[in-house]
């Protein structure tokens, strides 16, 4: 073949990372306009232990939230994580509470393993059933609760019979970083790199991107799926636990309505919703956001309502960010490389 | 070029596949040479698509083998193909839009570092390499969102290039290019073919098949009818091969004499779609409208009806001047259209066989604005029985229904509104041959009875044993008028394909 020279001009090739970073970079002047804002008004904002209240308030929104990104970026979704993170939660204290001495990575395992058996459930229906994941994952948001309620019977789970490794673990720290957040930190940037950096992670890309062109690229659609969902089911099953350590009392409504707090980060995190582009830290960076706006509004003393509108108008404001956006690279780049 | 006793790389032997009761490919066998380019052609519906989808993996052959370097080969999925050295180019390029053009070329195969993480440098490297052997100036590090479909197909062939494909398969990868960007393509497809690949070219474009290949494969009905070097063959023989069949099912064309003048179309034009598109329809003929996929036939006759736009031009019915983009207009001047996609646009698969019937009716025939159940009743039962539908009961769900009498609800649907001016969009497409026939009979004594038709069909014995005039469409513009005395499946075929007419 006649190697025609030609170099392919650095000059011409715009920055397409700095592009897409411009999201992520979007939600971090968010946040720090929010705080240096709250802060002017109290600066008690920043103090120590209002940060670490914000960053354990955070990590369980941001592990779930780490499943969830890696569902949505297949264009599915699940809805069921709250349900999983209540049957977790309500299991695990139960455990825990029968056996006073089992260490703490019992409980982390127990919480991971029934997540992961209820994503898998999740993952099969989806791919097998060929039923949409809105409608499978909806339907065992009301299963899975339903299983923790018939279980539970009215009766919850005190702070008093757990535990006390078990409880003191959420507050518990190393070099002043709680276990709480450093598990979320760990989730995080292990999704992180999945997604980036590993095959699995770009063929879940690629999936998302269109579907038809991933079944002909030979590409393992099933196991994928699968992986995704029970992924997402695991995290939801860890932060149950994390849940349960946190909050001590559990009864069978743990985690009741938690899904739309996970979608509602993930979308505002720069997720998009049909598939394909969006990123674990985005999602997770997302989470903080919610949380931090939770927070200062109930710092600057303004009615908790705003809080539910400020959210809603955030996942507008994302997903019309994302379309101007969307729409902005497709000029570019259609006038780009129209070189014959 | 290959020499004529190399083992061929891969072969196709005697292979069969079926859908439900339709074989779409029936005991067809040909040999792939390396270093070869081998072109598959035949009319739409010949098989040529199921070919290319056995060969990817897609479909398995229900008998037959395929064999690769002399050893069958059994392809549970596009992988299988993919690890056995096939590469397939479809139609519609299938690139991955999120993902950079780099990433697109290396999927599934990604190069690794010792972590077995992805090595991105050596995947950017790797993609500015094809590129660079291809002679095309891409940059790796865009998404494939927004890339020209010539661009697209090149960089299909750099995955399949990275893939170290030694077949390579083209399903009209033309058809959407323009001059310049076909000459780039089948430079890039020259020099992989004088490396040694197997190439698969399919085209209606005879000039490229000869400008490209070596031998070709004519394929007519699902069936193999001649693998030949090019060479040996003139355009006029492949065309003659492709179409030859005798028009044996009988067409009970009745002789009418057309009345007056019931659809006027005049300088219709649609940007990129159809050009300047004129002609006229009388009461008691029908009228066919013949071309290749994509010729534009099926869109003509929407804008006619209104359900598409237009930007120019007129619509006249009985003299009158229509109101483009509204079907409602239409309607009311007395024209129906039956489409092309039964399942998608003609009927309401859940709803009962009456309902489906009156639809387009429902409110001439409500009382007080609710439907009682008897008037639809009687009025869907004359039709479905001048039809002679096949069903058990009027209430049962259509989509019970075979293909053949679904068509025939939606015939009826649109007759019980009696219409003066009939649009079908291919009438017999995945009908039985009985029941063809008698949708071409129910169609003929429509005519006879003065309804003016107009057809769109691909296949050409419906064409010529149905319609008293026949328009042939070509990339949008109309390409020949030709009576029923004129038309033969050489003249349509020629005029389809934009070959001179050298009989």
């Amino acid at each position: 073949m006649t190697a025609t020279s030609l170099e392919a001009p650095p000059s011409k090739r715009f920055s397409l990372g700095g592009l897409l970073k411009t999201r992520e970079l979007g939600i971090v002047l968010a946040l720090t306009l929010l705080v240096a804002y709250t802060a002017i008004d109290n600066s008690r904002f920043l103090s120590g232990q209002s940060i670490r209240d914000n960053l354990l308030n955070t990590a369980i929104l941001a592990v779930m939230a780490t499943g969830q990104a890696i569902v949505v970026i297949t264009r599915n979704i699940d809805l069921s994580v709250g349900s999983v993170l209540g049957i977790s939660a309500f299991a695990v204290a139960t455990l825990m509470s029968n056996n006073q001495d089992l260490p703490m990575i019992v409980a982390l395992l127990a919480g991971l393993a029934i997540g992961a058996v209820a994503g898998l459930v999740n993952g099969v229906l989806v791919r097998y059933g060929k039923v949409p994941a809105l409608v499978v994952t909806l339907g065992t948001l009301y299963i899975y609760r339903g299983i923790t309620y018939s279980w539970a019977g009215g009766s919850q789970v005190n702070a008093d019979e757990l535990p006390r490794h078990f409880l003191t673990f959420a507050n518990d720290s190393i070099l002043g970083v709680p276990w709480l957040v450093l598990i979320a930190l760990v989730v995080i940037a292990a999704g992180s790199v999945m997604m980036r950096n590993y095959r699995i992670g770009r063929e879940l890309y690629a999936i998302g991107s269109s579907p038809p062109a991933a079944e002909l690229a030979g590409i393992k659609v099933a196991r994928n799926l699968l992986t995704a969902f029970v992924l997402s089911g695991a995290l939801a099953g860890l932060a149950g636990v994390l849940y349960a350590a946190r909050f001590g009392t559990v009864d069978a409504a743990a985690g009741n309505g938690m899904e739309l707090n996970v979608v509602a980060a993930v979308v505002v995190g720069g997720v998009a919703v049909f598939g394909g582009s969006g990123s674990v830290w985005g999602a997770a960076l997302g989470a903080l956001l919610l949380t931090v706006i939770g927070s200062a509004l109930a710092v600057l003393d303004i009615n908790q309502f705003w809080q539910q509108a400020i959210v809603g108008a955030l996942i507008i404001l994302a997903i019309c960010a994302d379309r101007l956006v969307a729409v902005r690279i497709a000029r570019s780049l259609r006038k780009r490389d129209a070189h014959v | 070029m290959a020499e004529a006793n190399a083992r061929p790389r891969l072969e196709v032997h005697d292979v069969t596949k079926s859908f439900g009761a339709v074989a779409a490919v029936q005991g067809v066998s040909f040999p792939l040479y390396p270093g070869e380019a081998h072109a598959l052609v035949g009319e739409n519906g010949a098989g040529k698509s199921t070919i290319v989808k056995m060969l990817a993996g897609v479909h398995r052959p229900d008998t037959g083998t395929l064999r690769v370097d002399g050893a069958d080969v059994d392809f549970a999925g596009p992988a299988d193909a993919k690890a056995a050295g096939i590469a397939v180019i479809y139609q519609e390029p299938t690139l991955f839009p999120d993902l950079s053009v780099a990433e697109n070329i290396a999927i599934g195969n990604q190069p690794l570092t010792r972590l077995r993480q992805i090595d991105r440098k050596e995947m950017t490297a790797n993609a500015e390499r094809l590129f660079r052997r291809l002679g095309v100036p891409l940059d790796p590090s865009r998404p494939a969102r927004g890339l020209s479909i010539a661009d697209q197909q090149l960089v299909e062939i750099a995955k399949a290039l990275s893939a170290e494909a030694r077949v390579l398969i083209m399903d009209e990868p033309t058809a959407a290019l323009s001059a310049v960007e076909v000459e780039r393509l089948f430079a890039v497809v020259r020099s992989l073919r004088d490396e040694g690949a197997a190439i698969m070219f399919i085209s209606h474009r005879f000039e490229e098949i000869t400008a490209l290949c070596e031998r070709v494969t004519i394929m007519r009905d699902g069936k193999h009818v001649a693998t030949e070097l090019v060479a040996d063959l003139s355009v006029d023989d492949m065309i003659r091969r492709m179409v030859g069949r005798d028009l044996s099912a009988l067409f009970p064309k009745q002789d009418v004499e057309p009345g007056e003048v019931v659809l006027e179309v005049d300088g219709l034009s649609r940007e990129g779609v159809f050009k300047d598109i004129s002609f006229s329809v009388r009461a008691g003929e029908i009228v066919a409208l013949a071309g290749l996929v994509g010729a534009g036939r099926s869109e003509v006759m929407q804008a006619v009806f209104g359900v598409d736009p237009y930007d120019s031009g007129t619509v006249k019915v009985h003299g009158r001047r229509l109101k483009g983009g509204s079907p409602r207009a239409a309607m009311a001047a007395g024209m129906a259209l039956v489409p092309e996609d039964r399942r998608q646009q003609g009927l309401v698969m859940e709803l009962s066989i009456e309902r489906n019937v009156t639809l387009p009716r429902a409110r001439k025939l409500a009382r007080l604005g609710l439907l009682f159940g008897g008037t639809e009743r009687e009025a869907a039962e004359t039709w479905t029985r001048k039809l002679q539908t096949k069903l058990g009961r009027l209430t049962d769900a259509v989509g019970t229904l075979s293909g053949g009498n679904q068509q025939k609800v939606v015939l009826a649907k649109w007759l019980a509104t009696g219409p003066k001016l009939l649009i079908v969009d291919e009438p017999t497409r995945g009908i039985d041959v009985g029941t063809k026939a008698e949708v071409h009979r129910l169609m003929s004594s429509l005519a006879a009875d003065g309804l003016a038709v107009v057809m769109v069909s691909s296949e050409l014995p419906e064409v010529l044993g149905m319609a008293d005039r026949i328009l042939v469409l070509r990339e949008g513009r109309i390409a020949a008028q030709l009576t029923r005395a004129e038309a033969t499946e050489e003249s349509v075929m020629y005029a389809a394909m934009g070959q001179e007419v050298s009989v």
